[in-house]
């Protein structure tokens, strides 16, 4: 089919370009121009022409979650907030540690055929941070990289030899830095919002010690890491440095947390209950300011539905995590407008960054 | 409309009516706010034997459910033994007799007085209860969007004041 | 959501849920009232009228015998039907959440629920769902808040004390834990007291509790000089995990009230406790049974505050 989008605003992230002018696609690729009459013409007049967008962490609840979500009512939320490629955590039920269980997955997926799902693999069996996965073949089954989602892999012995093991591949490891001992217990950042409202807390430093330790086994190991969700002005320092030093590091942030800090809790409101917790202003800023200096390549969703049932409870019962992949454009937008960036860079960070990350092409219009 | 009449003057008629009815058992209590001044003035002239008590039907009204606990309620004190006294009930307006019911209710929870007689200084009429006053200043026809108050002056002297009701 | 939830468009007092976020005004006014419900709980006749056809429901989700007992007390003074409910060994074991639990107790008319809840922040998510006839009375709620606590305390302190404005009140102990100190010190700084100090170890002091309007001293003895008021917190075992504290001998030498350390304060200086005490622990029986000590008429004075608070809230509509 023939489809020729004309006479919008094209922003191609990858190289910054921002004109008016037009798209031409054959055979589900983007081409320079058609040979012959489109069979389709789309008026894009006023509107911005876009690559589709790409979601670094979106949960889709499938296999286990069924009761939450589904893959179907997932893919039309991708789809309808513009993601057309996303990568889903292996926290699943059972967790994605077997080639059969990935396997399942990207069939259904691309059966559904709307987006792209670029299945994370279970770092170690269960999640459970003690044996490792078979990484090769996952990745053989189409996993891009392996990851322990929100699990804890508290015992660092094991955490050096998985990097030495995902290295020896060359697969990226995905990890979220958290100090597993720090972190217990608590369901707020530790700062003065909760002391006041009397929750237990999760200090900066659970953040930043972790992250410390996770660079130096980079530097040992020489493993590709992507620090997941990152949530303080520590951590956004450290990968800095780290990055100024050369280290093959990337990170992340969620969508809601350049845009929401430990002040928006107000009266123990439990859809602010998320992991990593939100945290203060002044590491809300610091985030905003990190993505879009790029030392944060790149924002995700972090879609992760959850039942009303499981939030109508008091704050530190109630289960973390919030909606995202429909809010993933609106807030990265939000964002851009408020850093006075141009729109190329703002959808950079959702589109030809992610990319990056993920190893794949994003679409891209040049010339 | 009439002119209200002079609160010092009915203050005196009371004293006066009242001055041969006590006896060692008569105690007197003042409803808060107007009915404690016009007690003080009364317990001081007659002469009583035992202090005056003050009493805040606050926790007695029958309202409670519409108005909710009034603003800053006073607290009830009652100096000496109800039971078996001849007992003094003193406030500055007698209207729907409401007020005088708490008082009755409160006063009971102290003990059992052998009677109760009711003073005041103005009866405006509009009874919604079986209530009467034993020695009344005198009868005051106040409009029904009026509330009837007794005030007292910096100097002490007692005068009775119209205004409008919320 | 953002506007205070325990208030209603009038500005009078719906339900009660802390301390913080009330105005100056609504808590003298509490303080008041409760003067004179001290009349009511001297007399023969303890009772007054006041609530009579409403019902109470004391919604106890942590045990606790004292403070239950004394909301039942103020309850029956004011007439009220009072029903306590052990929800710890009930419907919350058979997994039925906390709104369901209180639904199903609000088709049963229930006017007022009296509410104790081990996670920070159960009460404001009831208020949020009861009916318009519905009040609810925070009776402590995990770290965050114990509002008639700190009314009684505050209530003590006004009436040993009289004028906040010139007083310097020491918090002593396990800070971190206490929803009866978070409390204590947001009506302290309210009403206006110019020093409020918190005196512990590190471990036992919250992050950031200075923006909670406090001087911080881990040296007790300088913390006490020249305060008029000393309000010792129990040192929670059963709140405690990890590695806080040492041993309750440590932490008596250094932060237990002494004779010889409460000679610091003012010669005038009267000494609190929320209760239960742990003699020996952090207050030394000499000084908990002493002259300074008003330990005791801090539990008078707590039905009174308690009666004045179910009034109020029952009373708005």
């Amino acid at each position: 089919m023939k489809i020729l989008i004309r006479s919008g605003r094209v922003v191609d992230p990858a190289s910054g370009r921002d004109a008016v002018g037009d798209v031409a696609i054959a055979d589900g690729r983007i081409c320079e121009s058609l040979a012959g009459e489109p069979e389709r013409v789309i008026d894009a007049r006023g509107l911005v022409v876009a690559p589709g967008l790409i979601d670094l962490s979106a949960r889709l609840r499938e296999p286990g979650y069924e009761h939450k979500a589904t893959l179907e009512s997932e893919m039309d939320a991708a789809v309808a907030g513009g993601v057309t490629s996303l990568a889903c955590p292996p926290d699943t039920d059972p967790p994605l540690d077997e080639p059969g269980l990935v396997d399942m997955l990207r069939r259904r997926a691309k059966a559904l055929s709307r987006a792209r799902v670029y299945p994370v693999g279970a770092l170690t069996v269960q999640l459970a941070g003690e044996r490792l996965t078979e990484m090769a073949e996952l990745a053989e089954a189409g996993c891009v990289a392996f990851s322990q989602a929100n699990s804890p892999l508290s015992d660092t012995q094991v955490l050096w030899r998985a990097l030495q093991y995902a290295a020896t591949f060359g697969f990226p490891v995905w990890l979220r830095a958290e100090d597993y001992c720090l972190a217990r217990g608590g369901v707020a950042h530790d700062g003065e919002v909760a002391t006041r409202l009397g929750l237990p807390g999760i200090p900066a430093f659970a953040e930043t010690i972790a992250l410390g330790a996770l660079l130096e086994l980079v530097r040992a190991s020489g493993a590709r890491l992507h620090v997941c969700r990152l949530s303080s002005a520590g951590a956004v320092q450290l990968m800095r440095a780290a990055k100024a030093e050369g280290l093959p590091v990337s990170c992340d942030v969620g969508a809601h947390y350049v845009h929401l800090s430990d002040m928006d809790l107000g009266y123990f409101d439990s859809h602010c209950r998320l992991t990593p917790p939100l945290r203060s202003q002044r590491d809300r800023q610091a985030l905003s300011a990190g993505l879009a200096d790029g030392t944060i390549d790149c924002m995700c969703s972090d879609h992760t539905p959850v039942d009303e049932d499981q939030k109508q409870l008091p704050f530190s019962e109630a289960e973390p995590g919030a909606t995202g992949l429909e809010l993933l454009l609106p807030l990265a937008l939000k964002w851009g407008e408020q850093r006075n960036l141009p729109l190329a860079r703002t959808l950079a960070r959702i589109t030809s960054d992610p990319a990056r990350i993920l190893g794949v092409q994003c679409g891209r219009r040049s010339g | 409309m009439k002119p209200l009449p002079d609160a010092e003057k009915l203050c005196a008629g009371l004293v006066a009516e009242l001055k041969p009815l006590v006896g060692p058992n008569t105690a007197m209590i003042g409803l808060y706010t107007g009915g404690v001044w016009l007690a003080e003035r009364l317990h001081a002239e007659l002469g009583l034997a035992e202090p005056l008590g003050t009493m805040d039907i606050a926790f007695y009204r029958d309202d409670y459910h519409k108005q909710g606990l009034a603003r800053d309620p006073k607290r009830t004190r009652i100096p000496f033994t109800v039971e078996g006294r001849d007992l003094l009930l003193v406030d500055d307006v007698l209207y729907t007799g409401r007020t005088v019911r708490a008082a009755m209710n409160e006063l009971f929870d102290y003990g059992r007085p052998a009677r109760i007689s009711l003073v005041v200084l103005a009866d405006r009429g509009g009874r919604e209860l079986p209530i009467c006053a034993q020695h009344c200043g005198a009868k005051v026809d106040v409009p029904a969007d009026m509330r009837l108050r007794l005030r007292r002056g910096d100097d002490g002297k007692l005068r009775l004041e119209l205004e409008r009701a919320e | 959501m953002q506007s205070n939830p325990q208030l209603n468009a009038n500005g009078e007092l719906r339900h009660l849920l802390s301390i913080e976020g009330l105005p100056r005004e609504v808590l003298l006014s509490i303080l008041d009232t409760a003067a004179s419900f001290v009349g009511v709980t001297e007399r023969e006749v303890k009772k007054v009228p006041i609530l009579r056809g409403k019902s109470v429901f004391n919604l106890f989700f942590e045990p606790s015998t004292r403070t239950r007992t004394t909301f039942e007390i103020a309850a029956k003074r004011l007439s009220a039907d009072v029903i306590n409910l052990n929800i710890a060994a009930s419907s919350q074991t058979k997994g039925e959440s906390l709104l369901d639990t209180v639904a199903n107790l609000s088709a049963m008319q229930a006017d007022v629920f009296v509410v104790r809840h081990a996670s920070s922040g159960a009460p404001f998510l009831i208020a949020q769902h009861v009916k318009p006839h519905e009040h609810v009375i925070n009776a402590g709620d995990g770290r965050h808040a114990h509002p008639t606590q700190g009314l009684l305390d505050l209530y003590t302190i006004r009436h040993y004390k009289r004028d906040f404005s010139r007083l310097t009140v020491a918090v002593v102990g396990d800070v971190l834990h206490s929803r009866v100190a978070r409390s204590l010190i947001h009506g302290l700084t309210t009403l206006g007291t110019p020093e409020v100090r918190v005196i512990g170890p590190q471990t036992l002091l919250p992050t950031g509790v200075e923006s909670l309007g406090v001087r911080v001293f881990h040296d007790m003895r300088e913390g006490l000089r020249g305060a008029d008021v000393a309000v010792m917190l129990r040192l929670q075992s059963e709140r405690m995990r990890g590695a806080l504290l040492p041993s309750a001998q440590e932490y008596f030498k250094h932060y237990g009230l002494t004779a010889e350390k409460l000679a610091l304060a003012r010669p005038d200086a009267i000494v609190m406790h929320p209760g239960p005490m742990n003699r020996g622990v952090e207050i030394d029986s000499t000084v908990a049974d002493g002259p300074h000590s008003v330990i005791l008429p801090q539990v008078t004075f707590g039905i009174a505050v308690r009666m004045a608070v179910m009034s109020m809230v029952a009373g708005t509509s």
